[in-house]
């Protein structure tokens, strides 16, 4: 195969006021002809500098290229100028960005920008540009072009604004698309659109594509071959099927033993302990050393070269060494080649079923919102319970309600109708603050983001026992000292950590001091609002095998709120279905999985990516039709049981078609 | 791919190495937020200049009356309109502290003076460097007395609007964009046209229509931080209103509180001088900063000194708090905190 | 769009009914009189205020006074012998425009232009060097920096003259003062919102589409950092208004500001409520002109139809 590009040793560099902050230290790799390489890895691995550096849009200062070659078509860009570069970038390398919402312009019309592109490198007329960008968007998949060319982004949704960006990447037929995690902002089910488009453009114009992503379903999907980085470094590269069935790097282990198995209920999720290094000091020898169990003395030594395991696999890792002990691959790891046995049921729960008692019920809950003149039905009469000790999950994409339906049952809003009643009490109705705050220490919520749910000015240990101080737990400031450092210990951190302040934590640390401030108050019931989507791959692992933990051994049931379906099928019990502020599937988790009925959880389900190439390459895609979904015409759909436990959003009608289906089997 | 030389790879290397490493290891420094402020605030030269200034000219303004024995007040007709001499700078020629008019004719020597006016003297033959420190002190006063009571006003008015919201806040706001309409510079002159200038007259005026910004600022800020997912987790866990406005709130609504003083006193000083320059100011023999400039620009050609020490006083007030604010500004930014 | 515009205008009307009523009473309340000449004889007095109806009860005042205010009759002149306010302000008007729109288009135009330089080069002594100007012009008051222009150019140099009003080279000068504080506020403002603009993601996706530097900043940058800055115009009208009080009495400049000035050293209400009420309706105005511009040049606002 041809290689159209090849990077040697490049390092990249930020000044910061602390010191020179090595993003990028010595990264090697090549692209060939008409290929997907994704780079894969966690955030501050250097992956977007990585592919910044490629088109030099690396900002300077405070960023340089220190070192190394990229050479593109036998040409090294770092030696080109600015003036040089700009030739290139647009016309024969490309880039799509992240965020669609910001990488537009929102005072230019969408045809503008992408006419200004042809404009500048294919020296055409204004017409031709036009016919040429309208012609651009068809290909794109955005409906009526040509009436849409003059409309501003903000016109647009997150999927279309994408589809524009990659119209305007793809303007001058470039030679690599270099896409920096496209689709992370998007939802599950645009983000299947946006993939799908990617793959079908590069048959068409056989475009190179550099792919950067953090999440290894999007990586089985589109990659033919991987690298993984680290702390700056490739540690392993390979074909998407080596990367996958024989990875030989720790930390690739690590990477895939974090992810649960849609088809199969493991056990502990494999983690990566503790958090990456500093890139101002990384550390000598390996930088992976301090995470990896199989740590050597050599690693703290010497940094590791990369290994050839096979023509197209090397990985950097002293493991590979002939001296080295041969390490075994992980069990959990092995689930990746083979498809579990299907309908294995689920005992503990079966068990279960017959003693479980109602811990909360909701009932036709509705929460509706004005804004300005607008009515917004966040919420619009939905029903479950959840049993004790159970977890309970919530799924749905952006703007389905989910959030605000947890965020209502701890009345942090006051509900517009409904009600909610935690052990059999209307918990909306309260009036004595003695039963307020009784409540307010049975039910306890943990935030999404790690980032602002800790507040800035106080330390650990007041975040900690914020919570006891209000409901009089402790009696002396001893034994509220003792307290925290109890709280710190169970979450995984240690008790030097009390005095410290938030900022001095990483996002995974923070999710935690968060997870023992709920603790603290000895709750019952734990609302887990999207917990861990902040959070990179192996710490999510952390927080789930430690959320886990927790209600075993304290007997919490969860409120698990979530987009990313994998997870909530590893952690919960039951999952609802949310779309639209209703819920459209209610089920045990095992079943909703292997037996969608709705539509939309059909196509829900269908979009989320697997890290198993095997089943990516044969994967079909179950589109949903909107118009599926009840739109005040006609019999409104309500949720029924179809089968036990199994509840369906359906008209009469589908109800006994579904009725006279499962009587059928 | 290239492998080190083999020879320094010795079989014990590979041992498993001894996990004395804690994992969860903590990368940042442990300082409080402050401290932090005060590190970057003190990288910042400018804003570091400008509070050294300010220390100085507020040491000047509360001890600088004291170290000659004139009074502010104290008229003296033979020693009238004499040029600034220093000793020492005297010789420096450039500088014109040499006791020479711009005739270039050393009137303490045609009037027989011994003593040395450092800012020379005004027409009535009081001591311009003991008026220039004292309406320095005034100016300073009426700027930080107005900075306070805006604060308070602001914060208070802001604070409850944003903190209850709904109904409340709709009014409150209501009222606050009918004062944003009105130019607050007419305001403050019929005022002072009604209750007479005077210290409490002129701030008072100023504080009419000043609080609303600080008002502004609060409730944007409290309106943000009321959706922070720490305060929502001090709400579920029970708090009351008190310890959120307090614990949660009120910190973190200080960064931008803090800057909003920071310039509000500069243009406070500003609007006092400016309305001492229209003849609104305060009253003969008490003097401002902003009557100082006015009386020197009587006789600015002939006299130019009793303008110029005034002057670059008040620009060296104004030019230190805008520099301490914009440094704190930076300092406070939550995008360089993460 | 129009539901937000007439709501607006709404507003407008309200806050003008509160600062003639708010003006109206605190004349009423003014301790001085304009007739306190001690060689007026007490009938004279009586004569002169039945004349200019302050003999008459507040309340009726108050009526007559709101509602002449409606037909364009702010009153008569107690100085200059019953010559209208109207007048007065229709004949002092024509030197503050001029001073006040050179002012404005020449300080908007070195701030934006100091604003993107020094954001372009940001961090480099350039900027450095654009910040501290912005700061001094920002802190230096106008009236202080008027008299040095005084001093050294017209005094020392005598390069441009520094009083009155009698041709364009007469307006250099007070231009200058005035538009300091323009250009320091312009300035810095264009610095922040440019910095903000270029940091954006959209600018990094110019910058991958091939375009040059001064292309990004051009059509990209600019237009994004240039909106804002109209929301400053308002709080930029209070301080040309300021100004002009300031710098038309340092001037000699027959202008309105130098009239009000001298109202107020003579007591001359309805000239002060009058000049007032025009200041008002004149800002009260930019701020609603503000308002609509921004709706129009911003298609975010002007195509979803919202309030901001």
């Amino acid at each position: 195969m041809e290689k159209i590009l090849e990077v040697n040793n490049l390092q990249v560099s930020f000044d910061t006021y602390a010191g020179e902050v090595k993003a990028v230290r010595g990264v090697s790799f090549h692209l060939n002809k008409g290929e997907t390489l994704a780079i894969v890895g966690e955030s501050g691995s250097g992956k977007s500098v990585t592919s910044k550096s490629l088109m030099k849009l690396i900002p300077n200062p405070p960023g340089r290229i220190v070192n190394g070659e990229i050479l593109f078509e036998g040409k090294d860009l770092v030696h080109y100028s600015e003036k040089q570069m700009q030739k290139i970038r647009g016309s024969e390398i490309s880039m799509i960005f992240q965020d669609p919402m910001t990488s537009l312009n929102p005072t230019m019309t969408i045809g503008k920008q992408i006419m200004e592109s042809i404009i500048k490198h294919q020296n055409v007329s204004k017409t031709e540009a036009r016919r040429k960008g309208i012609e651009l968007l068809e290909m794109v998949g955005i409906p009526q072009a040509e009436n849409r060319f003059s409309s501003y982004p903000h016109q647009f949704s997150g999927g279309m604004r994408q589809r524009v960006v990659i119209a305007m990447a793809i303007s001058c037929n470039p030679k690599i698309l270099i896409a920096d995690e496209p689709t992370t902002a998007l939802d599950v089910t645009i983000q299947a659109q946006i993939l799908e488009l990617l793959k079908d453009l590069q048959k068409k114009m056989g475009t190179s594509i550099i792919f950067i992503t953090h999440d290894l379903g999007v990586v089985a999907n589109i990659a033919d071959r991987v690298a993984v980085m680290y702390a700056g470094k490739i540690v392993e590269i390979g074909k998407v099927d080596e990367i996958f069935y024989h990875p030989e790097h720790p930390y690739t282990w690590g990477l895939l033993g974090a992810m649960p198995n849609l088809n199969e209920d493991a056990g502990e999720l494999i983690t990566i302990p503790g958090s990456p290094p500093d890139l101002l000091n990384p550390p000598l020898g390996d930088a992976f050393a301090d995470r990896n169990r199989y740590a050597m003395k050599i690693d703290y030594q010497m940094e590791p070269p990369m290994f050839k395991v096979s023509d197209t696999h090397y990985a950097s890792t002293w493991l590979l060494h002939e001296k080295s002990p041969k390490i075994m691959l992980p069990d959990v790891l092995k689930k990746h080649r083979q498809t579990a046995p299907r309908g294995k049921q689920n005992e503990h729960l079966a068990k279960r079923k017959e003693q479980r008692e109602k811990l909360l019920e909701i009932k036709n809950l509705k929460q509706y919102f004005t804004s300005g003149t607008n009515l917004i039905k966040a919420v619009d009469g939905i029903d479950f319970d959840i049993y004790k000790g159970e977890t309970f999950g919530l799924v749905g994409e952006s703007g389905c309600g989910k959030s605000t339906t947890g965020r209502t049952i701890i009345r942090l809003y006051h509900a517009t109708d409904g009600e909610i009643l935690y052990n059999n009490v209307n918990i909306h109705n309260k009036k004595s603050s003695l039963d307020t705050q009784k409540l307010n220490q049975k039910i306890q919520m943990i935030f999404q983001d790690p980032y602002s749910s800790l507040n800035p000015r106080q330390t650990v240990a007041d975040i900690i026992a914020e919570g006891m101080d209000i409901h009089g737990l402790s009696i002396n400031r001893k034994e509220r000292l003792e307290k925290v450092y109890d709280l710190l210990e169970t979450v995984g951190l240690n008790r030097e950590h009390a005095n410290r302040y938030p900022h001095e934590f990483s996002g995974g640390q923070r999710q935690r001091i968060g997870i023992a401030r709920a603790l603290a108050v000895d709750p019952e019931f734990i609302i887990a609002d999207e917990p861990i989507s902040a959070l990179d791959v192996s710490i999510q692992a952390q927080v789930v095998n430690l959320l886990k933990r927790l209600q075993k051994e304290k007997g919490l049931t969860y409120l698990f709120i979530a987009h990313d379906l994998s997870m909530v099928k590893y952690i919960s019990d039951r999952i609802g279905v949310m779309y639209k502020g209703r819920i459209v599937e209610l089920a045990e988790s095992n079943e909703l999985y292997q037996n969608p009925l709705h539509p939309y959880t059909k196509s829900l389900l269908s979009a989320i990516p697997l890290p198993d190439p095997e089943t990516e390459k044969t994967r079909k895609r179950i589109k949903f039709d909107e118009k599926l979904i009840w739109n005040d015409e006609g019999e409104e759909p309500v949720l029924r049981e179809v089968k036990p436990e199994h509840w369906v959003s359906c008209t009469e009608q589908e109800y006994n078609d579904f009725k006279n289906y499962f009587d059928v089997i | 791919m290239m492998i080190p030389n083999n020879k320094e790879i010795t079989d014990d290397l590979f041992q498993p190495a001894e996990s004395e490493k804690s994992r969860e290891v903590i990368l940042r420094p442990n300082i409080t937020y402050w401290q932090e402020v005060w590190k970057r605030f003190r990288k910042n030269k400018a804003a570091f200049v400008g509070l050294i200034l300010i220390a100085i000219i507020l040491a000047l303004a509360i001890f600088g009356p004291y170290v000659n024995q004139h009074g502010y007040d104290e008229q003296d007709l033979t020693r009238a309109n004499l040029p600034p001499k220093i000793p020492v700078l005297e010789h420096v020629s450039w500088l014109g502290l040499n006791g020479m008019d711009i005739q270039g004719v050393d009137r303490y020597e045609e009037n027989g003076i011994s003593e040395n006016f450092w800012f020379g003297t005004d027409n009535l033959g009081r001591d311009l460097w003991t008026r220039v420190w004292e309406g320095t002190r005034i100016s300073l006063y009426i700027a930080f007395l107005a900075a306070i009571i805006d604060l308070i006003i602001g914060v208070a008015y802001g604070g409850i609007s944003a903190y209850y919201g709904g109904k409340v806040d709709n009014i409150m706001q209501r009222i606050v964009e009918i004062l944003v309409g009105i130019p607050s510079l007419i305001v403050i002159i019929l005022l002072i046209l009604v209750l007479q200038p005077g210290i409490i007259s002129i701030t008072l005026a100023m504080v009419i229509t000043g609080w609303v910004g600080m008002a502004r600022i609060v409730r944007g800020q409290i309106l943000k931080l009321k959706e922070q997912e720490y305060v929502l987790a001090s709400r579920t866990l029970g708090a009351k209103d008190r310890r959120l406005i307090w614990k949660h709130l009120i910190p973190n609504s200080m960064g931008p509180i803090i800057i909003t003083t920071m310039f509000t006193i500069p243009t406070a000083i500003f609007t006092e001088a400016f309305l001492s320059f229209i003849g609104l100011g305060l009253q003969p023999p008490i003097a401002s900063l902003g009557t100082l400039i006015n009386d020197g620009y009587k006789l600015l050609r002939i006299y130019p000194h009793m303008l110029a020490f005034s002057s670059i006083i008040i620009s060296m007030v104004m030019i230190s708090f805008n520099l301490i604010g914009d440094g704190l500004r930076d300092a406070l930014d939550p995008k360089m905190r993460k | 769009m129009g539901r937000y515009i007439f709501g607006r205008i709404g507003y407008m009307l309200i806050t003008f009914l509160v600062i003639a009523t708010f003006t109206f009473f605190l004349m009423q309340t003014l301790p001085g009189s304009p007739f306190n000449d001690e060689r007026l004889s007490e009938s004279q007095k009586e004569r002169l205020y039945e004349r200019y109806g302050l003999d008459e009860p507040a309340p009726i005042q108050y009526v007559k006074y709101m509602t002449n205010i409606f037909k364009g009759d702010f009153g008569v002149s107690f100085q200059y012998d019953g010559r209208a306010v109207t007048d007065i302000i229709g004949e002092r008007i024509g030197a503050s425009a001029v001073l006040g729109a050179q002012s404005l288009l020449f300080g908007c135009i070195i701030g934006i232009i100091l604003g993107i330089i020094a954001a372009i080069k940001h961090n480099t002594a350039i900027d450095y060097m654009a910040m501290l100007i912005a700061v001094i012009g920002l802190s230096v008051p106008n009236f202080v920096f008027a008299g040095l222009l005084q001093y050294w150019v017209g005094v020392k140099l005598q390069w441009l003259p520094v009083a009155f009003w009698e041709g364009f080279e007469y307006s250099i000068l007070p231009t200058i003062a005035l538009s300091v504080f323009v250009i320091a506020t312009i300035a810095r403002f264009m610095r922040t919102e440019m910095l903000e603009v270029l940091g954006q993601d959209y600018i990094v996706t110019a910058k991958a589409k091939g375009l040059n530097q001064f292309a990004i900043v051009m059509k990209h940058g600019l237009r994004n950092a240039a909106i804002p800055i109209i929301t400053i115009l308002g709080p930029m009208t209070v301080s040309l208004l300021t100004g002009t009080l300031v710098i038309e009495k340092i001037f000699s400049v027959p202008g309105l500001g130098e009239q009000f000035v001298k109202s107020i050293m003579t007591n001359d209400f309805p000239v002060i409520m009058g000049v007032t009420l025009f200041y008002s309706i004149l800002f009260i105005g930019v701020v609603l002109i503000v308002d609509i511009l921004y709706g129009v040049i911003d298609p975010r606002i002007r195509l979803s139809g919202g309030t901001k």
